[in-house]
């Protein structure tokens, strides 16, 4: 699904303010969205990817599911957008490409919590349906690695002219190590692509660019992959590769862009004071709240005995989790049960009315 | 009962249980060795990746091109590299030997 208006990636430091912030914009995320909708509740979405979907669609948006209740086969990325297009009319904001990272209480009892970018939001009410955590970049497992990330060895370029006249080397075959050897190479006063075999997995027009890149003698491609470090002082000086052949090669080197995909990882919601059980939150089977009232844990984030990490348990924890919200936003407001099939109440809020 | 031998990343041998039809990544997680198995054995992940015994080598049916796309984002990898949720177990890998790659970190 095209990414709409509602999507937002960068803006200012005006605190947001809401009844709901939902960390983790994966499957259980959006359908919170809708069960909070029903019961007129306002959420906004945070996620470190850039885009929505969570394991759905950053893991398998190709391959099919067979046990969503009453659909019988559909692909991660169907289930996606079909949950997009089923919370809309409840006009969710999705901040993307940000880690929601520190989290205090305010003095009138709601939560204020920040991001890794900046943004701000005063909630009432916080659902961290953050899955297996947030998708962070796989680091290489080499030999003083930490000594050079951050001044010689970085996962993203966040500014391009950091990167003028630098010998680069980066590693990998998709599309993050093609796109930034086929946009460095301007600038960079030398682009070595360094990957384990002679086939690419990235755009069959990126593959054919940076061929003849390296045809025309523009940049170097060595097949091989990066067994050791050299520098001193965070200061790489060169990669040591070892080649298809066996044999080592050394190239030399400013900065080292390693893309190897990412992996999950569960950062700082470890911080926020909740009590966990292995990397996961503890929560009850009533409410599916934290150790912290306020704060629901849904999804593949949470344990509970008897817990299965399916999109099925997930949804029916949002159900549940809404109940408990509702009081907390709208503590004068008495809940009603209904189903959406006879209210007219819930159909206005569907918009089907 | 069948069984695999598992070298951990320190050099120590363990000797597990295995079922017919159970994924290899399965049986060494099911025996809470340090696996990942981020994916759950659906080949996009390249956290359960193993090296074979040369031994065992030529008996495995060879690697799909899946499976050699996703080692692309395995480290240190070689010939003998798999991707042990890609590999079933059958009687015929009776005393099968894999050895536990480094992760990434
Ligand atoms: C290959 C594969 C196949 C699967 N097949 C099935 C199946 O057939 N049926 C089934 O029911 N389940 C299946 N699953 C499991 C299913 O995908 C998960 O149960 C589901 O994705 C969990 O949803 P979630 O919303 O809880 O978390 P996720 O989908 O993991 O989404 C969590 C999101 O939160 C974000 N996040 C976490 N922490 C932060 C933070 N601090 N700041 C910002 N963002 C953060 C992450 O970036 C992520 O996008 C499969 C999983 C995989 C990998
Ligand atoms: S478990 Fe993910 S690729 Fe094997």
């Amino acid at each position: 699904m095209k990414m709409d208006e509602n999507v937002i990636a960068f803006e200012k430091n005006q605190p947001i303010e809401t009844d709901i912030v939902i960390v983790g914009a994966g499957p259980v995320g959006l359908f919170a969205v809708f069960e909070a909708g029903l019961l007129g509740l306002k959420c906004h979405l945070i996620d470190n990817l850039d885009k929505v979907g969570g394991q759905c669609a950053e893991l398998y948006p190709e391959k099919p599911i067979y046990d969503i209740p009453a659909r019988p086969h559909c692909t991660g990325q169907e289930l996606v957008d079909d949950l997009m297009k089923q919370a809309e009319p409840f006009e969710p904001v999705y901040h993307l490409n940000q880690q929601a990272d520190s989290l205090s209480k305010m003095e009138d009892g709601r939560w204020r919590l920040e991001t890794s970018t900046g943004t701000v939001f005063h909630a009432t009410v916080i659902v961290i349906a953050a899955g297996a955590g947030s998708f962070v970049p796989r680091r290489p497992p080499l030999e003083n690695l930490e000594q050079y990330e951050d001044s010689s060895i970085f996962y993203a370029v966040r500014r391009m002219e950091a990167m003028r006249d630098k010998r680069i080397v980066i590693a990998g075959g998709g599309d993050s190590a093609l796109d930034w050897t086929l946009s460095l190479h301007p600038l960079a006063s030398q682009v070595t692509l360094i990957h384990r075999r002679d086939q690419f997995r990235a755009a069959p027009d990126s593959v054919e660019k940076m061929r003849q890149l390296v045809a025309n003698d523009e940049i170097n491609l060595q097949i091989g992959q990066l067994k050791e470090l050299k520098g001193s002082g965070g200061q790489l000086e060169a990669v040591q590769v070892k080649g298809a052949d066996g044999e080592m090669h050394e190239v030399p080197c400013d900065v080292l862009l390693p893309f190897y995909g990412l992996k999950m990882e569960l950062g700082p919601i470890a911080e926020w004071g909740l009590n966990l059980d292995r990397d996961l939150i503890t929560v009850d089977t009533e409410k599916f709240e934290t150790s912290v009232p306020g704060i629901f844990a849904i999804g593949d984030i949470n344990y509970y005995p008897g817990k299965l990490k399916l999109i099925l348990s997930g949804f029916h924890e949002a159900a549940l989790m809404a109940q408990q919200a509702f009081r907390y936003c709208r503590p004068d407001e008495k809940l009603v049960f209904r189903y959406t099939t006879s209210s007219t109440d819930l159909q206005k809020k569907l918009g089907v009315i | 009962m069948s069984y695999i031998v598992v070298v951990d990343r320190e050099g120590q041998e363990h000797r597990l249980d295995a079922l017919n039809g159970w994924r290899i990544m399965e049986i060494i997680r099911d025996h809470e060795l340090p696996i990942k198995g981020e994916c759950g054995g659906c080949c996009s992940c390249a956290t359960c990746h193993v090296y074979v015994d040369e031994d065992w080598q030529g008996r495995l049916p060879r690697r799909e091109d899946e499976e050699d796309e996703m080692l692309d984002e395995a480290f240190g990898v070689e010939d003998n590299s798999r991707l042990s949720c890609q590999i079933l177990f059958s009687e015929e890998l009776e005393g099968l030997r894999v050895y536990l790659a480094p992760e990434g970190v």
